[in-house]
């Protein structure tokens, strides 16, 4: 019967480092047992723009990131035993799947059962109508002609089936990031999935492991506040879960990065609302009872998960077109660069208003006020011009659906150069599609996982 | 009962996650003693005084007693969120510590007894020369 199971981390997003799997496979290559190794890849517009790649070229469609963040990690996990759970497959699971399967075999490793877990993409088997009729919290669906990625979140249930056939790796689109966790502790421990307290458990433990470092002194350190050791070298996090559902969070020897109660308890309510009650497919996580305790160096036991029955429904992220960002800056410095900023601001806006009336443009001073201006971005209406540092960089930043009014703002900065105050320089232009994103709450007959191998692997 | 008006960022730490357009801020305190301080002064309604600038429609404060800490969550603070923001930071990354900025009264006789234990749990960093200025 198995007593504990160990999961690592090494991705917390498709932007994470690529050398963070390494030493999370040697320490979990010390120990004996069922080992997991995950990544979580897949922010909500990732998997949107994935499905803008799948339509392009049907052999695509996976997190860009793939290769970069798995391919090194793919023959040590293999040589020991752990397997791999991840939601790079975005929008299309079958061709990151067969991607793995050539690296794995160019690692040494040609009969790695490799499964894919489908059914999380919505597009097509709901119409548009459907979707906006269901949407929560908005109504961008109602406005929108064209749905480019609709995706529900998958719980853990095709995760652990997935393993319990034998999977070595599975390859996911859509689930719930904390799923990636749960499924390997249901696999391996068998837990009921009406097991409340200990399904609110696997979820926590998922929570804290998803996002990476941000539990081992990632996105912490404040210096001479919140010190963080080697923050060049940050360890990612490794949970030993024991059958009951209580685990020990931790971090490879001879890392940097730390854990202790702060980082674990900032990670906690980490993009939580009500602590009582965090959602998931599988189910409902209250944290009110969480204890933490410093049980050794960088180990943190967590305990008192309590769990409620799954919600009747299952999110969906909707994205749509979203129209362009045009973003430009420019920088003025040195005496009086204060009222040379103002007079480019100015005279960008009354141009911006001849051609364009209809364009709100937003304006921040980076270095006096930009991020913590106010949502309009007016911030620079109030400003104190000859109060200001002299090394002053603007930003004009604009969203439109009209390409050619996102570009004027960009020409317009960009002619600040030759006709602009003097001195003005280091412009920077860049515009952007968007793609802007609903959510919706479906219902769970509209949704069928599945669970399958790569040809000739089954 | 006399009070010293400190800044959070010397009582507390902070992060910020995001949803949508949602914001939420867990607020740990750095010594448990200081959890009912902030209960009493932190609420809701200041947070929402706190961010005025950016006209959160809702305010909510959770509390995690055994924690030590608050969750935060203000409704449509992110201009539109990640997506739609036209601003540098549509997560919301950074506004950890707008709130770390505001001060909060706290009675003297709180901050003595925290600083009488042993400085290595110190929750008070003596490295808080001035305080920048928050929004309060």
């Amino acid at each position: 019967m198995v007593t504990q199971v160990r999961i690592g981390a090494a991705a917390g997003f498709a932007g994470d480092r690529s050398d963070s799997a390494g030493p999370v496979i040697e320490a979990l290559a010390q120990h004996d047992g069922p080992r997991f190794l995950i990544f979580e890849t897949l922010a909500e517009r990732t998997l949107a723009l994935a499905q803008i790649d799948r339509i392009a070229n049907p052999a695509r469609g996976e997190v860009p990131a793939l290769e970069r963040l798995l391919r090194p990690a793919l023959g040590d996990a293999a040589r020991h035993g752990i397997r791999i759970i991840g939601n790079f497959g975005a929008a299309n699971p079958r061709a990151a799947a067969a991607k793995i399967r050539g690296w794995a075999a160019e690692a040494g490793y040609p009969r790695l059962k490799i499964a894919v877990v489908e059914g999380d993409d919505l597009l097509g088997l709901m119409s548009p109508a459907e979707f906006a009729a269901c949407e929560s919290d908005g109504t961008v669906l109602a406005r929108a002609p064209e749905i480019i990625a609709a995706n529900a979140y998958l719980g853990a249930g095709p995760i652990a089936e997935a393993l319990s056939r034998g999977a070595d790796i599975v390859v996911t689109g859509r689930v719930a990031d904390p799923a990636l966790v749960l499924g390997p502790l249901i696999h391996s421990f068998g837990w009921a999935w009406d097991d409340w307290d200990r399904l609110a458990a696997g979820i926590l433990a998922g929570h804290l492991l998803e996002c990476g470092s941000q539990v081992t002194g990632g996105y912490f350190a404040d210096p001479g506040v919140k010190d963080v050791p080697g923050m060049d070298r940050i360890g990612y996090p490794i949970a030993e879960v024991e059958a009951d559902g209580s685990f020990v969070v931790t971090k490879p020897d001879g890392t940097g990065g730390l854990v202790d109660r702060r980082t674990v308890t900032e990670q906690i309510l980490y993009e939580i609302h009500d602590p009582a009650a965090y959602l998931t497919p599988d189910v409902v996580l209250d944290l009110t009872e969480v204890e933490i305790e410093q049980v050794g160096p960088d180990r943190v036991r967590v305990t008192g998960a309590r769990g409620h029955p799954l919600p009747p429904t299952l999110k969906a992220t909707i994205c749509v077109d979203g129209g362009h960002l045009a973003e430009a800056e420019i920088s003025y410095a040195g005496p009086n660069a204060g009222a040379r900023a103002k007079l480019a601001i100015e005279t960008v806006q009354r141009r911006m208003r001849r051609y364009h009336p209809a364009l709100a443009i937003r304006v921040d001073l980076i270095g006096a006020v930009s991020v913590f201006g106010d949502s309009a971005g007016s911030g620079v209406t109030g400003i104190a011009w000859d109060k200001l540092p002299t090394d002053l960089r603007i930003r004009f930043a604009a969203e439109s659906d009209d390409r050619a009014a996102a570009e004027c703002l960009l020409d317009e900065v960009e002619a600040l150069y030759c006709a602009g105050p003097a001195g003005g320089g280091g412009v920077r232009r860049r515009l952007t599609p968007r793609l802007r994103s609903a959510s919706c709450l479906v219902a769970r007959d509209r949704v069928t996982p599945s669970v399958s191998f790569l040809e000739g692997m089954g | 009962m006399e009070l010293i008006s400190t800044p959070l960022h010397a009582l507390a730490h902070a992060r910020s996650g995001d949803k949508g357009n949602r914001l939420n801020i867990a607020l740990v305190c750095r010594h448990p003693a200081l959890f009912p301080v902030l209960a009493a002064e932190l609420t809701a309604d200041v947070v929402a005084e706190i961010f005025r600038a950016r006209a959160p429609s809702r305010v909510v404060r959770y509390e995690l007693p055994r924690l030590s800490a608050f969750n935060f969550v203000l409704d449509d603070v992110l201009d539109g969120g990640v997506n739609a923001s036209l601003g540098l930071d549509g997560h919301g990354k950074t506004l950890s510590f707008l709130l770390l900025a505001a001060s909060v009264p706290v009675p003297k006789a709180v901050l003595d007894a925290i600083a009488g234990e042993s400085p290595a749990a110190s929750p008070i960093s003596t490295r808080h020369p001035q305080n920048p200025g928050g929004p309060r």
